[in-house]
């Protein structure tokens, strides 16, 4: 049942992309309770998350990418 | 001081992304704001004998930006006169008779305020991500802003899932780290 701050840290960031399984979560939860940098750790990372979330963060598809090298490649 | 120098060749890779964030805020518009990058980087290209050096490439960009998106404003204001407006006093039966009133904007909402406090905390996430080498960056942009599944990002990147994580985990510490001081 025990995990290492290793793995506690991976499930975490799993976690944050909806990426981790119950029984991970589970183990995670039980290593925050007594590891107090993973708790930490956690805490700031999911607040990371939400500030992302917040932020509405939008960028170009690759496509587009290419279209504007393209573009400024034939001005140049 | 550093002299700043111009690297038209990497534009697109370092600086689309915050251009295109800054832009489509404005004229919340994802195609508009599209246009308005590339016309930054043609700008950009054809007056780039006037750079000075003495503001760092990306603040020089912006710069230009916010002149397009200035002209982008004053030439669809021009069109002003054409434009029709229709008040549709509700129509749909369900809520014919419903007083207008209902429909009027919340007086005591926060919503340009928040607006305001999302832009600047996009921005900034973006400068963060702007210090990150540029695999983690992308990485990150690619599974946060994209929301790719792991498997595609992998294929695309040819690397494996624990690489992956790996970098996530690296651009998040950072990013938190980054974000610390007016963020958290």
């Amino acid at each position: 049942m025990k995990i290492s701050c290793e793995q506690a840290a991976d499930i975490c960031n799993r976690t944050q992309y909806k990426e981790s399984k119950f029984w991970e979560r589970l183990k995670l939860r039980l290593h925050l309770w007594y590891c107090k940098t993973c708790k930490s750790y956690s805490k700031k990372n999911a607040k990371l998350t939400s500030l992302c979330d917040k932020a509405e963060l939008c960028c170009l598809s690759k496509e587009d990418k290419e279209n504007m090298k393209r573009n400024l490649g034939e001005q140049s | 001081m550093v002299e700043h120098k111009l690297f038209p060749d990497q534009w697109v890779d370092r600086y689309a992304d915050y251009l295109f964030n800054y832009a489509v805020v404005r004229v919340s518009d994802a195609e508009m704001a599209k246009d308005l990058v590339q016309e930054t980087f043609f700008a950009g290209l054809n007056s780039a004998k006037n750079f000075k050096g003495n503001a760092s490439e990306r603040t020089w960009l912006i710069s230009i930006l916010k002149r397009k998106v200035i002209d982008h404003y004053r030439r669809s204001n021009s069109n002003k006169g054409k434009a029709e407006i229709r008040v549709n006093y509700r129509t749909d039966s369900e809520n014919e008779g419903d007083w207008m009133e209902e429909q009027v904007a919340d007086p005591f909402s926060l919503d340009g305020d928040h607006i305001m406090e999302n832009e600047e905390l996009g921005m900034a996430i973006q400068e963060c991500l702007d210090k990150l080498p540029k695999k983690q960056a992308q990485v990150f942009r690619m599974k946060t802003i994209q929301g790719m599944e792991t498997e595609d990002i992998c294929n695309e990147l040819d690397i494996n899932p624990s690489n992956l994580w790996v970098m996530i985990h690296r651009a998040r510490t950072s990013l938190m780290g980054c974000l610390n001081e007016n963020w958290f």
